[in-house]
């Protein structure tokens, strides 16, 4: 018996490209507003008005009915390489991130060696470059190892020729107190930020999903929401006291949006992020004991689903991070309690924010954009991310069809990872193009081409 | 029904044919020649992931009595403690020709996964997944109340339920997967549950459980239930503070000489008490206790090889389980 299996999405065998560099993207609507042309020109947006001529050599792309937005930008990716390179590599990842119409991501420090050297960030921020489809930034480890036990070398990094600027031990908290008060004071010397996965792991020693009805039902150990809220709790109050900056990964309970906005009430410099995954699903998911839903933190209630949504809508919440977590489909296939931990985000985060916050009434595009590209770029420190759609800006753009529908279909991704809670499943938007850096790696819905690496690094760091 | 899961998704109709099939199969039980030709040329695998002798030899008495073809297969010692995978083991079981899998397994939800994965077609019993249900347990624990509720109202067991009936299930709720099965399955039969358990071995929301919740033993003996089920309480749970010693456990929740006389005090001249074993004498439960005529722990287990016989029957022998009377079942 023989299965055909689907095609991957692979660049085109000979991209569509301007030689001269050029491209006019016709009748966009900017941010979901008024409509506009776009030149893009040199990796930059060289103009923006109505009717703008065509100069020779543009590549004209008829954009009427899309959305043109700043292409996305993710602070919670697993690359997975070095080390896992069967469950995802740093060219298949981003060309996943393309396709879901990222032009940069953080690559998580979770890999094997740790990314917890100037060594390993170095690496994986040449990878990035060489594939050529979004910016890669490295997130450095916290603690050596992720043990949480002593510093990594966390100036060693920033300093590095990928100029680190986000540290964490994602995956693993950083639950000591005093080494997490440290961290926080520590990169303050290079305007870093600790992101923490805020966990306390002897509630959590064993959990297998969200602690509540239905964790009593299946007989799974329970994960509580205040494992998280204790935590986060803690760290407001180490931010505060410190004066440092904090981000909090994967924000998944109600009550820790309230504590967020306790905090930022105060003026307590924190910044918040909750998965698409979070925002739609729920732990009913897990009475089918299918470990595609298994994720940490787990899917949580309804009321929790809620209190996300009117979190990232009111500004609680800043932005969508997408914890793409590919994972080898041996790590899913088997008990929900042997099963790893995660699932793939990249390719469908668009559609799921478009779902649940776009179609539901409370945000708009212009929102999208703040929550998926401008805020998290500047917790990230990336200057030429998240910029406004407008002349002179660098051109990392991209026009989305909010009219599509599609089933989501993990077999036709980019991604390794089969791992798609989506699966089967009819979500609204579509990435009809990416401009990373002015270079089309998207076109017509496809994978177009990476840009060339550049001979010279640009610096990002404004 | 093409597998047995769970009683949350047993309906009435399936449980009450489950019992009923399972007097007919104990009728076999009490003949000389304990065997019927139902499951000739079928294959059942016992596939037992942890430990447990009783529950085993229940299963395979049970498919043997009905002329199945038995295989038992044990984790230890063999590939699957060399990492072999739930899929690989499920696709070598297809592969041989398994009609029935009964599978008992350390991890919640494995025999859900084993049906639903689509890695094997046979039928799957659940014969007790980590916290999560034991619902053969549950099946003999009611098929044992029904029997002694019956004869209380004088009549035949086949056909009647539960009604009425107060049943208390005490111990460690929050580990056990026989109270899970119990609960479920004596809602749909009818009958009113209280559990009792010191609040740190209760689960998350059992508030929201179709029963009482009760923290004092002796409060829950005063309300007089018709039966009192003691679960088996494990020593190790006192390393991680779910209650103080194992002393004090036993002093506040277990079924002592004490509480047994209280019951003669309180004229529950009829209350039973049941125990899945194995028992910890002199811990939930003390010696005079379990060797008492209340005492129905061996009455359970022959129960279990007729209800167990009465889940293969019905599960493997292809016809709703409801088409069938238990009278022709005997008859073959």
């Amino acid at each position: 018996m023989t299965t055909a299996i689907p095609a991957k999405p692979a660049p085109a065998d000979s991209p569509k490209l301007s030689s001269t560099g050029t491209y006019l993207l016709r009748g966009a609507s900017l941010l979901g507003k008024e409509q506009a042309d776009l030149l893009i020109r040199d990796g930059v947006i060289a103009a923006v008005g109505q009717g703008l001529d065509a100069p020779e050599g543009a590549l004209t792309i008829d954009a009427h009915g899309l959305v043109a937005l700043p292409g996305m930008v993710d602070l919670h990716t697993h690359l997975r390489e070095p080390g896992r390179e069967d469950a995802e590599t740093v060219e298949t990842g981003t060309r996943a991130a393309a396709l879901g119409g990222f032009t940069a991501v953080h690559a998580m420090a979770n890999s094997n060696p740790v990314a917890d050297t100037a060594g390993v960030v170095e690496q994986v921020y040449s990878l990035g470059l060489k594939s050529g489809w979004v910016d890669v930034r490295p997130v450095g480890a916290v603690t050596v190892g992720l043990q949480g036990e002593r510093l990594a070398e966390l100036g060693a990094m920033a300093d590095s020729r990928a100029r680190v600027r986000v540290f964490s031990d994602d995956g693993m908290c950083v639950h000591d107190p005093v080494l997490m008060r440290r961290a926080l004071e520590y990169v303050k010397a290079f305007d870093g930020v600790v992101a923490q996965h805020a966990q306390e792991p002897r509630m959590t020693d064993g959990a297998q999903m969200h602690e509540g009805e239905v964790s009593a039902v299946l007989g799974l150990p329970g994960w509580p929401a205040v494992a998280e809220e204790s935590i986060i709790a803690r760290d407001v109050l180490l931010a505060q006291h410190t004066g440092s900056r904090l981000h909090v990964c994967h924000v998944s309970t109600a009550g820790s949006v309230e504590i967020i906005r306790w905090a930022k009430e105060r003026g307590i410099n924190v910044t918040a992020e909750v998965t698409p995954h979070h925002l739609l699903l729920t732990d009913e998911a897990v009475r089918s004991y299918d470990p595609v839903y298994k994720v940490n933190p787990p899917l949580r209630t309804e009321s929790d689903v809620e209190a996300l949504r009117r979190g990232l809508a009111d500004g609680t919440i800043d932005i969508v991070g997408t914890d793409h977590a590919p994972h080898p489909s041996e790590h899913k296939e088997c008990e929900w309690a042997q099963a790893a931990m995660g699932m793939t985000g990249l390719e469908t985060a668009l559609s799921v924010v478009q779902a649940t916050m776009i179609e539901t009434g409370l945000m708009d595009w212009e929102g999208f954009a703040r929550v998926t590209s401008a805020t998290p770029a500047r917790i990230g420190r990336v200057a030429t991310q998240g910029r406004p759609l407008e002349t002179g800006e660098p051109a990392n753009v991209i026009l989305v069809d909010p009219a599509a529908r599609r089933t989501v279909d993990p077999h036709k991704m980019a991604t390794m990872g089969k791992n798609s809670p989506y699966a089967g499943l009819e979500l609204p938007g579509m990435v009809r193009a990416a401009f990373f850096a002015g270079h089309p790696t998207v076109l017509d819905g496809a994978l177009n081409g990476p840009r060339a690496a550049a001979a010279e690094e640009t610096p990002w760091i404004g | 029904m093409k597998h047995l899961l769970s009683t949350l998704d047993l309906s009435y109709q399936d449980a009450i044919s489950i019992l009923d099939t399972a007097e007919a199969m104990a009728a076999v039980g009490e003949r000389e020649v304990k065997k019927l030709p139902a499951l000739r040329g079928r294959t059942v695998v016992n596939l037992f992931f942890e430990d447990s002798t009783r529950t085993r030899i229940s299963f395979e008495a049970a498919a043997k009595r009905l002329s199945a073809d038995v295989i038992n297969f044990s984790a230890k010692g063999s590939s699957v403690s060399k990492g072999e995978s739930l899929k690989d083991t499920a696709q070598t079981l297809a592969a041989i020709g398994a009609d029935a899998v009964v599978i008992r397994h350390g991890a919640s939800g494995a025999p859900a996964r084993l049906a639903n994965s689509g890695w094997i077609d046979a039928a799957v019993l659940n014969a007790g997944d980590g916290t999560h249900e034991h619902p053969t347990q549950a099946l003999l624990d009611a098929f044992t109340m029904r029997r002694h509720w019956a004869q209380l109202h004088g009549v035949p067991s086949a056909g009647t339920d539960l009604k009425g009936m107060h049943v208390a299930i005490v111990g460690d709720i929050l580990h056990s997967r026989v109270a899970r099965s119990d609960l479920w399955l004596l809602k749909t039969l009818g009958a009113e549950v209280t559990l009792v358990a010191p609040p740190t071995l209760l689960p998350f929301g059992v508030e929201s459980w179709p029963c009482k919740v009760s923290y004092s033993l002796d409060e829950t003996l005063e309300t007089k239930p018709d039966a009192v089920m003691m679960l088996r309480v494990q020593a190790e749970r006192m390393h991680s503070a779910f209650f103080p010693t194992v002393r004090e456990y036993s002093r506040r929740y277990g079924f002592d000489d004490v509480r047994l006389d209280r019951l003669d005090t309180l004229g529950m001249d009829n209350t039973i008490l049941l125990h899945p074993g194995p028992m910890n004498r002199g811990l939930e439960i003390s010696s005079r206790a379990a060797d008492s005529p209340r005492a129905t722990v061996l009455a359970q287990v022959s129960n279990g090889v007729s209800v167990r016989m009465a889940a293969l029957y019905l599960l493997l022998s292809g016809e709703s389980s409801s088409q069938r009377t238990p009278q022709e079942v005997s008859a073959q």
